[in-house]
């Protein structure tokens, strides 16, 4: 699921291909990405901070649940419908309401404690850092 | 989302049909939702990462046009390790059928959602408004 590579130019370009041909079947098969759930993220992993950003329009900070467990991510929370006038025709709804529910693992476990989310016009950031147990630990070579 | 598992909650990206765009990036479709009453046309779109300085709103003729800024920010230009949704701007177009009252439009811009109100004229108030996708 997630790209681990090392980072050169020749993966970004493979990358972009990539994301390039599931455009174009992403035409024909439009249902093909439709599973991953609701809200979709996209996830940013530096060395010692991994950063989820979703995309959660009309919510308060009060209808959101963030919950971490060693490296998975829960995002859940509620978005109530709008009141409407009683005489109100309707002509389009396409917006998404209601309650959701969802967990993604990540590439390393988190530090709990450490974890800050905000969100700002409707768009969710959680800085997550790497668990301090988990992180690589430099090793000092003696000479003699 | 409860509502419906089967809707496709993936964003919409805008078509050339619609006319280039003179900024080089994305634009994608802001999920609308049109309703009518007999005072207004209430129109209120999700455009999470615009606040109401990066919203512009045009009526022209009878079209009208929402275009909605992203600023990609700190992720501008670093490369996400994985992705499931585009960024990019929000741009649509709606035609509207009725008198719209151009004077006291009224928009507002909350948690990312535009609210967009569309006072009818005095005369279309007493006639049936219709709404078509642009």
């Amino acid at each position: 699921m997630y790209a681990r590579f090392p980072l050169s130019s020749n993966w970004d370009e493979l990358d972009r291909l990539q994301r390039e041909m599931n455009r174009l079947f992403d035409d024909v098969y439009p249902a093909r990405h439709s599973a991953g759930g609701y809200p979709a993220v996209n996830l940013w992993v530096g060395e010692d901070v991994q950063i989820v950003t979703a995309e959660l329009p009309g919510i308060g900070l009060d209808d959101l649940e963030i919950n971490v467990l060693g490296a998975s991510l829960t995002i859940s929370g509620e978005r109530s419908a709008d009141d409407l006038p009683e005489d109100a025709e309707i002509h389009r709804r396409e917006r998404l309401f209601g309650k959701f529910s969802r967990t993604i693992e990540l590439p390393y476990p988190v530090e709990a404690g450490k974890v800050e989310a905000s969100l700002e016009k409707g768009l969710l950031t959680i800085h997550l850092p790497r668990a301090e147990a988990d992180k690589p630990k430099k090793i000092k070579v003696k000479t003699n | 989302m409860d509502k419906d598992t089967s809707l496709d909650t993936r964003k919409q990206e805008t078509t050339l049909a619609e006319g280039e765009r003179t900024r080089a990036s994305r634009a994608y479709l802001p999920r609308t939702d049109i309703y009518e009453t007999s005072e207004e046309i209430l129109l209120t779109a999700d455009i999470p990462g615009a606040d109401e300085s990066r919203v512009d709103i045009t009526l022209e003729k009878n079209i009208l046009t929402i275009n909605a800024r992203v600023d990609a920010g700190w992720f501008e230009n670093r490369r996400l390790t994985y992705q499931e949704y585009g960024l990019g701007d929000f741009q649509r177009s709606f035609a509207l059928s009725g008198e719209i009252d151009r004077e006291k439009i009224e928009a507002v811009v909350r948690n990312g959602v535009l609210t967009l109100h569309l006072p009818k004229t005095p005369a279309a108030k007493s006639r049936k408004v219709a709404v078509k996708a642009g």
